[in-house]
């Protein structure tokens, strides 16, 4: 029974520390970010590949989100006839919740995963090393890149998820359960405001962006340099993402209510 | 180099198109595209309850979007609630004599400010105050005095 207690403060401590090494991690990053973007081609190539990339996965994500959440809140709201706030409903959750973490949770599988298999790669074959050698800061030129494309690509992914969710609800609930158009459009005129719903989300989305990129870069930089390790930190990757998307989802909502 | 330009115009194109839908989403989806905040003037007026009047809240005559509450404050002396006025440049000709009610939109919905004008020759002006103001009506206090009189009222329809 005594050995309860001690294995639970040995893991806080290990969970503490591995905040404390994450930390250290991302003051590193930021502080060779600036003299990495002298490279400014290296900036626009990650940003190519990370978030322009994601795209095709993102749209297709955002319409069917938006055609579910139609169908299923003009069911719910049909019942109290109440069909009126659908475009609110709508727009509030996306704007505000779904947009954000759906993209993230999505975008850390697409991107974060790529990220870290690469770098995983790249120390396994002894490519990191390799730069090392020559003078060049694996930190400034491979993770610091990625590590700002992921903080840049995501509030823009989670837009553009946004904008075809608000279409595929728009197709959903109008074209195909006869809600009126001009209630759709006004009921989120009247009620979603700019800066706190809309660009509160874009903040959320930019939080999480700099939290994938941090954990993705890490992951791939610590890998074991074996196959195993690097598909090892691969699913890590998936993991901490997920878990600090919804737990500072959690807090940056409670802060910015 | 060529590919390095291919990437430059895919990413720009990338950003492009974030920000197409940011405004997209920003001018048909949100408060932006209905009314547009542009020159205001300040009006002020007191009320004895406001009710669940929140900052922000429309300010509307013949049922059309005017301005917005900007501020509720409580007035420490009169005890009142003291309520300033956002209203748009254009609507700039509203009889001093004026009311205002605080009403809501639909059964259960938002509290707004309705201006009723008046007959005066003569328009309120920045920083000018509403003489007449209605308070909001609390359903909870006509539920009460519908209680409290009820038996009155069977009385009376009895006669």
């Amino acid at each position: 029974m005594k050995r309860v207690p001690r294995e639970l403060a040995h893991s806080l401590g290990g969970f503490l520390a591995d905040i404390g090494v994450m930390g250290g991690f991302l003051l590193r990053l930021l502080s060779a970010l600036p003299s990495s973007l002298r490279r400014f081609g290296l900036h626009v190539r990650q940003l190519w590949f990370i978030g322009a990339m994601s795209l095709t996965i993102i749209m297709i994500s955002g319409l069917f989100v938006g055609l579910v959440l139609g169908l299923q809140y003009y069911q719910a709201l049909s019942q109290f006839g109440a069909t009126g706030a659908l475009g609110t409903l709508t727009a509030l959750s996306l704007y505000r919740e779904l947009g954000p973490v759906i993209a993230a949770l999505l975008f850390s599988g697409r991107a974060g995963t790529a990220i870290t298999a690469e770098i995983g790669l790249m120390r396994s074959t002894e490519q990191l090393a390799a730069m090392e050698m020559m003078a060049v800061d694996p930190l400034r030129y491979v993770l610091a890149p990625r590590f700002l494309a992921a903080t840049i690509a995501l509030p823009l992914l989670c837009v553009v998820f946004s904008a075809m969710a608000v279409l595929g609800a728009h197709a959903s609930a109008v074209l195909w359960l006869g809600l009126d158009n001009g209630i759709y459009w006004s009921s989120m005129v009247g009620s979603v405001d700019f800066g706190h719903d809309l660009l509160g989300g874009v903040f959320k989305a930019a939080v999480f962006g700099l939290l994938i990129g941090l954990i993705s870069v890490h992951q791939g930089y610590t890998a074991r340099p074996t196959g195993e390790g690097v598909a090892y930190a691969t699913t890590r990757t998936v993991i901490h993402s997920a878990i600090a998307i919804l737990a500072f989802d959690f807090v940056l909502t409670a802060f910015l209510m | 180099m060529a590919s390095n330009r291919s990437f430059e115009i895919g990413t720009g194109l990338f950003i492009l198109l974030g920000f197409a839908a940011l405004a997209f989403l920003a001018t048909q989806t949100t408060r932006l595209a209905g009314f547009r905040a542009g020159e205001t003037y300040s009006l002020k007026a007191r009320f004895t309850n406001i009710g669940q009047l929140k900052e922000r809240a429309p300010v509307k005559l013949a049922g059309v979007t005017i301005g917005s509450v900007r501020t509720i404050t409580l007035d420490p002396r009169v005890l009142d609630a003291v309520v300033l006025l956002d209203v748009d440049r254009r609507f700039a000709e509203i009889p001093e004599d004026s009311s205002l009610s605080i009403y809501t939109s639909g059964l259960l919905g938002d509290q707004y400010v309705a201006v009723k004008p008046g007959g005066s020759p003569d328009f309120l002006a920045d920083g000018d105050e509403f003489i007449l103001t209605e308070s909001s009506v609390q359903l909870e206090e006509l539920i009460g005095k519908y209680l409290v009189g009820g038996n009155d009222g069977g009385k009376a329809a009895a006669e």
